[in-house]
């Protein structure tokens, strides 16, 4: 086991520098600057300003140099200067990604919790109303943009119930209640799509399991349906739900960039998006390889889960 | 069986498949009501999109009267803050989603299916180094990726559709690569091979037609997908731009007037939800037509 875990965390290293490379280029392949954005239109600031200002921010410096950096940098927890505010990027993160945090893993937790036994009920009852209902709410959830939902919500609580939700943020360590009542809405909306991805899942690899030779011996030998369907069915049917849950933690950071500009929270979204219209280098290239990093660590997690999950894997 | 005629060839288009299996695949689908379901709704999308100028009462963005006035019979679902119809801007829009659905898959699928056609059928390191490249963007959160690319390229239709067509290629190259390897070396590629098939008329003769069907049933999903994503860019403000009638645009710009006129917000959503359930439900019949392992255990 601990060799297989090795061989998985030798594996984050190479992907968080490639990562990092794609990023880093990719914002700097792409047309303006910060410069180009602040001053462009500006007839008072000409070309010669406008080279001192790249030069006095460093953007002038070769690429590869620019580069060096910015990683050496993130190697002593060190993310940069905002090129529009001033303040370190890395404070900011570590003020906004809390949020974005919790949203995210609350989503996925309530996703999971009414996925997989939802899923695995489908299966069981294969054809039967609650397959047929469950089919449904997947499809639902499926093709229900979260946006939209969100906006629906406030548009409902608003006028039929004269309610917005509270504007100033409050962490959970400070006041969960309160805290709750401001995060249990957008997690939920966050959760549906992924929570219909799992349950899909969940229900097509049950059925593969369920189809086994080795499930019916477990039957004909008398063993209770709990009991095969929990030991024998759902071990053998998780892994692949396993990988979609990992990669359904990415796609819900995607979705909460979304969810936090419709809630006001203030997670990363603000900052993000402020970042890209600024064309402020050192805030998207930290933002997007920090919500990478969460990434690779959730994938990570994975694995590590499908050595527990499958022996086969872990001795391989 | 006999033969089948050069006209039903021609019938069959790309999927080149015999006509024996083809018959199972239209029985498969007759079976699924779903699936069928999901054709209708998304001949419906389409048949609007193609006569919206004949259906709807008004322009996509001709300001017709007064702002933000009540369902009516002039205005069947009202109009907007900038008093233009919004039932006809619901109708116009459907040309938009179609669009970038098309284009951002077709993206997708050129770039990332020639990745995995290259990697699997040539292997060895020219494999090892595209597919690391892959693996990394699977890495990034592909609608961060998109938000910052079409952020970036800036916010136009154009280059949203090349942001969701760059951050879905990776799917596609690892779902060709996977097929390719699957198929490569079965008997028939190597019989090819023997009587002197180039690596060109291999790929497009043999292996393509070989595994069109996983890549029938994820294109469909796809283009749910990319239409959702259009939606979200653009309401951020990152996608088409006003006045243009995108779903995503009029939901994002129409939500602050909401609570005068609720269905600048409502409709562009249904419309959004409509679309997406038929590619979903079409989907999902494709994948059950054409996969043979779930159609063993019918």
């Amino acid at each position: 086991m601990s060799q297989y875990l090795l061989k998985r965390l030798a594996l984050v290293i190479p992907t968080l520098i490639g990562t990092s490379l794609i990023v880093f280029f990719l914002l700097r392949l792409l047309p303006g600057d910060i410069v180009d954005i602040l001053f462009g239109g500006d007839p008072q600031v000409n070309v010669q300003t406008m080279e001192k200002i790249r030069e006095s921010m460093g953007l002038n410096k070769p690429i590869v140099v620019q580069y060096a950096e910015w990683a050496g940098g993130l190697l002593r927890g060190d993310a940069g200067l905002s090129m529009r505010t001033g303040i370190p990027v890395s404070e900011s993160i570590a003020r906004s990604m809390p949020v974005t945090l919790q949203l995210g893993i609350m989503a996925i937790f309530l996703a999971c919790i009414f996925a997989i036994p939802l899923g695995v009920l489908s299966a069981v009852r294969r054809n039967g109303m609650s397959d047929l209902i469950t089919r449904l709410i997947g499809l639902v959830g499926l093709s229900f943009p979260a946006f939209w939902l969100a906006t629906m919500f406030l548009l409902i609580s608003s006028t039929v119930f004269r309610w917005v939700p509270p504007l100033r943020w409050v962490s959970p360590f400070e006041d969960f209640g309160q805290n709750m009542q401001i995060m249990i809405v957008p997690s939920i909306l966050l959760a549906l799509q992924p929570m219909a991805i799992i349950m899909r899942m969940t229900r097509a690899s049950m059925l593969e399991v369920l189809g086994q030779d080795y499930i019916r011996t477990a039957y004909a030998k008398g063993l209770r349906e709990r009991f095969v369907l929990s030991r024998h069915a759902l071990q053998n049917a998780f892994i692949p739900v396993l990988t979609v849950i990992g990669v359904q933690f990415g796609v819900l950071l995607g979705g909460s960039v979304i969810i936090e500009q419709i809630f006001s929270l203030p997670g990363v979204a603000f900052f993000l998006l402020s970042g890209i219209y600024n064309r402020d280098y050192p805030v998207v290239q930290s933002t997007v390889l920090f919500l990478s990093f969460l990434f690779i660590l959730v994938n990570l997690a994975v694995d590590v889960l499908y050595g527990y999950v499958d022996p086969r894997i872990r001795h391989a | 069986m006999l033969s089948p005629s050069a006209a039903s060839d021609a019938a069959a288009g790309t999927l080149n498949i015999p006509r024996r299996r083809r018959s199972a695949f239209l029985a498969s689908m007759r079976r699924n009501p779903l699936g069928i379901a999901g054709l209708v709704i998304i001949a419906f999308v389409a048949l609007v999109a193609l006569f919206a100028p004949i259906i709807s009462p008004y322009g996509p963005t001709e300001q017709v009267t007064s702002r933000l006035l009540e369902p009516s019979s002039d205005h069947l679902l009202g109009t907007d803050e900038f008093g233009r119809d919004i039932f006809s801007r619901v109708l116009y829009g459907s040309r938009i989603s179609l669009y970038v659905g098309l284009v951002s898959v077709s993206l997708a699928l050129a770039v990332g299916g020639s990745v995995g056609m290259i990697a699997g059928y040539f292997g060895g390191r020219v494999d090892n180094l595209l597919m690391r490249f892959v693996d990394i963007l699977f890495a990034i959160p592909s609608l961060v990726l998109a938000i910052v690319i079409a952020g970036l390229l800036g916010p136009n239709l154009t280059n949203a559709m090349i942001a969701i067509g760059i951050v879905y290629a990776p799917i596609y190259a690892r779902l060709v690569r996977g097929e390719v390897l699957a198929v490569r070396n079965h008997q028939y590629i190597e019989s090819a091979r023997a009587t002197g098939v180039g690596d060109l008329g291999m790929i497009t003769r043999h292996i393509l037609p070989n595994i069109m069907a996983p890549l029938i049933v994820q294109t469909t999903l796809l283009l749910s997908t990319a239409i959702l994503a259009e939606a979200a860019l653009s309401f951020l403000g990152l996608g088409t731009q006003p006045p243009e009638p995108s779903w995503g645009t009029m939901l994002g710009s129409g939500r602050r007037y909401m609570e005068l006129t609720p269905w600048v917000a409502i409709a562009p959503g249904i419309a959004i939800v409509i679309t997406v359930l038929g590619f979903n439900l079409l989907g999902d019949g494709l994948r059950d037509a054409l996969d043979p392992r779930l159609r063993g255990s019918e």
